[in-house]
């Protein structure tokens, strides 16, 4: 099992959940985040001061797939939150030891 | 410390109280003559055959007053939007209080002496008779006829109360426009205590001088300020300039190489819902110092604020593209705030034309002076400064150069001369003056007393917690994601 972690620009979070939701991925967790890549941050104007905001607004998405899945859900990923533009995001693989319902106790590719 | 606070809230609580005390031991008097029987003048030739019940100028005249009023007690809204939206998320609970608490000191402390010391009856620099609106009154009499302790307002025959509340709510707008200046960094209390100060002594005097039959109303060319450009906005803007420079700017808006950095407002809907909320006040506060229901004046001046108005957000918007490459909302809506303080003084007076080129130069001086003061590192979170002080000072310049002839009045540019700039000139440096020295002083007494500042923690915390113990928005919900 793997964990699937990916930093989008937050736009295209509906697009990508919908294109998981379709590759048979049926969880996720999402969470807001900020940070910066190579994009770096950008400036803003206020009041004739500038000021550079370091942090741009993200979404992490992630979702624990078995291994035959995680070719497939990257793919998917790659293609629905590439806009071909600095700051598309990246995805991170993590290996998952185990996974437990709660619900049912039920443990490993069963509780996925 | 907390012993010390709850002496100070117990002292505040009972100097409010006092005229309770005063109040219940009054006889009971008479009820002011109404109406109709005091507005015949003595010398009527012969009794009208059938009177009607009650006069239709008399009603109207009245009803414009108090529904001018009361848009001029809506601006309270206004500036609070406005305030808070330009300041942090962290201090709004602060700002939000300030701006409530600033009119209900003010309607106190301008009922027990304020509107005593600015339209009683006494020297030509301060009011003294009429505590409470206490002594013989016999509005809506106008003129000679009346006879009473407020000869300065004889001029409009509306009753005492409807006068009282029309000056009142124009009080609570001066002491309010002092909040915006010294934002994020007052102690509350000190505030509260110098709104008081606003009311008792800073605003009565030096408005008696003006609208109370003081010394600059009767120069030989008498100074002119229609609905208050130094009345109301340069009195409040003189008193936040000492207090914010009292203050010092707030933590990390300057560099120590002098740089200036943005410290963004927290939402620009809140400031510009009360842009729009001031503005529509103002159609109340200009036309409605006519305190009469002219239909002749009340519509030039209507148009003369709407376009001042607008033509300060235009012109503010623009010279932020051209100067600063973008165009800032904040300054667009400073830039409105700019035209309509400039035509405030002028507004009975010039032609829409005029009106125009007021609100020009407004919304142009506006942009140029928030980048003054950030200059000399006068911290003003909001623009008061450069919207009501700088402004305040043009408008009240404007009497000078664009009065048409109408009712009288004759500017520069209208074949006037320059008598009536010269009186405007000594208006606005006498009030200057004055509102600078007595500003300062309380000020000073209210800091080695009380304090001025809050601690750098707590500043940096913000002062909603540390103030008031409590968040504007304690249930963080995030924005959800948008499908393109």
């Amino acid at each position: 099992m793997k964990k699937i972690e990916a930093i989008i620009k937050p736009f295209k979070l509906d697009d990508v959940k919908d294109a998981l939701n379709e590759a048979g991925i049926h969880g996720m967790t999402v969470t807001e985040v900020k940070g910066f890549g190579r994009q770096k941050g950008h400036t803003e104007l206020y009041r004739g001061a500038e000021y550079v905001v370091e942090f741009l607004p993200k979404i992490k998405i992630e979702a624990i797939v078995s291994d035959e899945d995680v070719e497939k859900v990257i793919e998917t990923i790659l293609k629905t939150a590439r806009t071909g533009n600095i700051g598309d995001g990246k995805i991170f693989v993590y290996d998952i030891k185990d996974v437990i319902r709660i619900r049912t106790g039920e443990r490993g590719k069963e509780a996925i | 410390m907390e012993k010390m606070k709850r002496m100070v809230s117990v002292l505040l609580l009972m100097f409010m109280l006092l005229p309770v005390s005063v109040v219940l031991s009054e006889e009971p008097k008479a009820p002011a003559p109404a109406g109709q029987e005091a507005v015949a003048p003595a010398a009527a030739p012969a009794p009208a055959p059938a009177a009607p019940a009650w006069d239709a100028k008399f009603a109207a005249d009245t009803v414009w007053v108090l529904v001018t009023a009361f848009l001029v007690f809506f601006m309270n809204l206004g500036f609070a939007m406005v305030e808070s939206g330009l300041c942090r998320s962290k201090n709004a609970v602060n700002i939000l209080s300030k701006n409530v608490i600033v009119f209900c000191v003010t309607v106190v402390f301008f009922w027990l002496v304020g509107f005593a010391i600015m339209f009683g009856n006494g020297s030509p620099y301060f009011g003294a008779t009429g505590w409470m609106l206490a002594g013989a009154d016999n509005s809506p009499a106008t003129g000679d006829a009346y006879k009473g302790i407020f000869a300065s307002l004889n001029w409009t025959g509306v009753p005492l109360y409807a006068k009282f509340i029309f000056q009142l709510v124009f009080a609570g707008t001066a002491a309010t426009i002092v909040s915006g200046a010294v934002a994020e960094r007052i102690k509350y209390f000190s505030f509260f205590v110098f709104s008081a100060a606003m009311a008792v002594i800073i605003y009565p005097i030096a408005g008696h001088w003006i609208w109370g039959g003081g010394w600059l109303a009767t120069l030989k060319t008498p100074f002119l300020d229609f609905a208050g450009s130094t009345v109301v906005h340069s009195i409040g803007g003189w008193a936040a300039l000492t207090g914010a420079i009292l203050l010092g700017p707030r933590i990390g808006k300057y560099t120590a190489d002098g740089k200036v950095n943005a410290i963004p407002g927290h939402n620009m809907g809140m400031a510009t819902l009360g842009m729009f909320v001031l503005w529509f006040g103002w159609f109340g506060f200009n036309p409605g110092s006519t305190m009469a229901a002219d239909p002749d004046a009340i519509s030039r001046i209507a148009i003369n604020t709407c376009i001042a108005g607008a033509v300060g957000g235009v012109a503010a918007t623009f010279v932020a593209y051209m100067s600063l490459g973008k165009p800032d909302l904040s300054m667009a809506l400073n830039g409105i705030l700019a035209g309509l303080v400039a035509i405030t003084a002028s507004c009975n007076w010039v032609t829409p034309g005029a009106s125009f080129i007021i609100g020009l130069v407004g919304g142009v001086l506006v942009v140029y002076a928030v980048l003054f003061f950030d200059k000399i590192k006068v911290d003003d979170p909001v623009g008061a400064l450069s919207v009501h002080l700088v402004n305040g000072v043009w408008g009240t310049l404007c009497v000078g150069l664009f009065a048409a002839d109408i009712g009288g009045v004759k500017g520069l540019f209208y074949g006037g001369g320059t008598a009536q700039l010269i009186s405007q000139i000594i208006g606005i440096v006498s009030v200057g003056v004055f509102v600078v020295v007595v500003s300062l002083i309380s000020w000073l007494v209210i800091k080695a007393i009380m304090g001025l500042r809050v601690e750098k923690d707590e500043e940096r915390q913000g002062l909603d917690i540390g103030e008031h113990g409590m968040e504007a928005y304690p249930d963080f919900v995030g924005a959800s994601s948008k499908r393109t």
